[in-house]
């Protein structure tokens, strides 16, 4: 008698948890989406404060300068490559803005360079795209790499941006460039 | 008259090269002679989405897998096999990241905010293991969960810590899943992931400080049985609750059970319930005045934590960026201090400091009724878990208790009796 009491309680219990668990997942279900979500900053909110060099659990950070050639000035004097009031437009390390030199200059035809990024060296620190921002056109970016990324569940330096511009984005969208849609000029 | 329209023209001249900058770029991209071929802006491509359906099926396949060992083959080496596939694909391949205790703040930040939408993995990563429980006890625990499965490979020279201990720390995973509950759901930060400890062992790749905790829980758990687990994991208290009412839990014999007393302390969890005399009744007096002072402490016991931690609701809210920098906008003297990072940010937002200190307050409020649920559930448990001590079980046979048991099945080769 007492067994059968306390049995049937635990069926009652158990019946109250399968029904919760069931209604969580069928009310969640209804605003899921397929597929993961991936960070992503957004070029128009960002302010370049270096952060996403130093936040990021990955060591280089996730977070890379891409060079959006499209929207690319290829001017002599960039305002990416060389230190403000540079002496000579030479490719010494003492002119460069860049701390790991990671950002190639080649000559293409006169008076037009071509700066290419070498994600092995970049960190991500965004002292190019700050330059090339006030000085240029804007075409390079800081971006999350997503072969890096590890796509934490809340990203770090999402926790530490000063301007808010992470966020998460579908699949579809997994670049986002200012000024400039993927395989479409404005 | 000459004047006016050299004015005039002037202004012209200006709106048309003002139009002209709008459009174009400062300096635009130059057509080239030599036949220079421009290289695309890389974009390395991020991991398939197919890849989120392969994780959630090998979990099922993991769980299956190992259920199966525990309760067909009663077999521990098959827990083991099964624990270092998951310490290899869910830790190390897949980095620890979609992770079922992580899982919970993504559904309540989902419950909670509209405007989030929880990707299936994670769902289905919160929900399988729970369904998994509610019919075979805690087997995800048993080796499916990398956190628990690493901690459980390295547990070497168990050594039992008083019950008075477990009981006491045992009372931290709630507090744990209440402050995650709130953080998330307020949309401040997810605490579990933030302070997961095996994570950065996982990726070989992580702060100093998330090393020093992944190898201190490590060497704990070389003589502590599981401290993340029974002390932390906050999924694990939702799966123990769950685990109490499942219906087929693991049992240590395959038959009845002779009282032989073997598996008595082969339990590295305290995890076995030893068989109780039959108590002499107690008097119907003190049976009904303990249930009346049991039900007047836990509402008392909810009041006072409530009240408590509602005290502390604003230092709790400090974890949240935005009623951060509104704080710090507002002790912000421009004169003495030097701008952060984060006031320059908010500056070139182009938000007003109405706004911030609106939406900031909005968030002080959350945290205040937040807080307030949050104490009451701490006293709740508190309370529950006083009454737990208090209340009478009888029980003739050695037992796994339902909820604390993982069905690690290290007990089951200690039972001498045959099918």
């Amino acid at each position: 008698m007492k067994k059968d009491r306390r049995e049937f309680i635990n069926t009652c219990f158990r019946f109250a948890a399968g029904a919760s668990i069931v209604g969580v997942a069928g009310v969640l279900a209804n605003k899921s989406v397929k597929g993961d979500y991936l960070w992503q900053l957004d070029p128009t909110k960002c302010t370049q404060c270096g952060r996403c060099a130093t936040s990021c659990v990955v060591t280089p950070s996730a977070v890379k300068c891409i060079h959006v050639y499209d929207m690319c000035g290829y001017c002599d004097l960039c305002g990416g490559y060389f230190r403000p009031n540079v002496k000579n437009l030479s490719t010494g390390a003492e002119n460069m803005l860049c701390p790991t030199g990671a950002i190639k200059r080649t000559y293409v035809e006169d008076p037009y360079f071509k700066y290419e990024i070498i994600d092995e060296l970049c960190i991500g620190c965004g002292k190019c795209v700050k330059g090339c921002g006030a000085f240029g056109n804007g075409s390079l970016q800081l971006q999350v790499s997503h072969d890096l990324c590890v796509n934490c569940n809340e990203c770090a330096i999402a926790r530490d941006c000063p301007s808010d511009a992470f966020k998460r984005v579908p699949l579809e969208e997994a670049y986002q460039f200012a000024g400039f849609k993927t395989n479409k000029k404005i | 008259m000459k004047k006016i329209f050299s004015i005039f023209s002037l202004f012209v001249l200006l709106i048309i090269d003002f139009a002209a900058f709008a459009q174009t770029q400062r300096f635009p991209r130059p057509e080239f002679e030599s036949g220079y071929t421009q290289p695309v802006a890389s974009m390395p491509e991020p991991r398939a989405g197919i890849f989120a359906l392969v994780d959630v099926l090998l979990l099922i396949a993991a769980l299956s897998l190992i259920t199966w060992f525990i309760h067909r083959k009663r077999s521990r080496t098959g827990v083991v096999i099964t624990s270092l596939f998951s310490i290899v694909y869910f830790g190390f391949l897949r980095e620890g990241c979609v992770c079922s205790v992580g899982s919970v703040q993504n559904v309540v930040l989902a419950l909670f905010n509209p405007g989030y939408h929880i990707p299936l993995s994670a769902l289905a990563f919160f929900v399988i293991p729970l369904v998994y429980t509610l019919f075979f006890g805690r087997t995800f625990c048993a080796g499916v969960c990398p956190l628990g499965a690493v901690q459980d490979v390295f547990l070497l020279r168990p050594v039992n810590l008083k019950k008075w201990l477990q009981k006491v720390l045992g009372l931290i995973p709630w507090i744990y899943l209440g402050l995650a509950i709130l953080y998330a759901a307020t949309g401040t930060d997810f605490i579990i992931c933030r302070y997961d400890p095996f994570v950065g062992i996982f990726r070989f790749n992580a702060t100093f400080f998330m090393f020093a905790i992944g190898a201190a829980f490590l060497l704990i758990s070389v003589f502590i049985a599981r401290p993340y687990c029974r002390f932390l994991c906050p999924y694990g208290v939702i799966l123990n609750l769950v685990s109490r009412v499942s219906k087929n839990h693991l049992s240590i014999t395959p038959a009845s059970c002779i009282q032989c007393k073997l598996c008595e302390n082969s339990c590295p969890l305290d995890a076995i319930n030893k068989p109780v005399e039959v108590k002499q009744m107690e008097g119907k007096r003190s049976a009904t005045r303990r249930f009346i002072l049991l039900g007047m402490i836990i509402p008392a016991l909810m009041i006072i934590g409530g009240w408590v931690v509602s005290n502390f609701h604003e230092n709790l809210a400090m974890v949240n960026s935005k009623v951060r920098l509104a704080n710090e906008l507002l002790h912000f003297d421009s004169n003495t201090m030097k701008e952060s990072l984060e006031i320059e940010g908010f500056r070139t937002s182009g938000k007003t400091k109405e706004e911030l200190y609106l939406e900031s307050a909005a968030i002080l409020k959350q945290f205040y009724y937040g807080s307030w649920m949050l104490g009451a559930f701490i006293g709740l448990v508190f309370g529950l878990s006083l009454a737990g001590l208090t209340r009478y079980k009888y029980r003739e046979d050695y037992e796994p208790d339902k909820g604390e048991c993982v069905s690690c099945a290290r007990c089951l080769k200690y039972c001498p009796v045959e099918k």
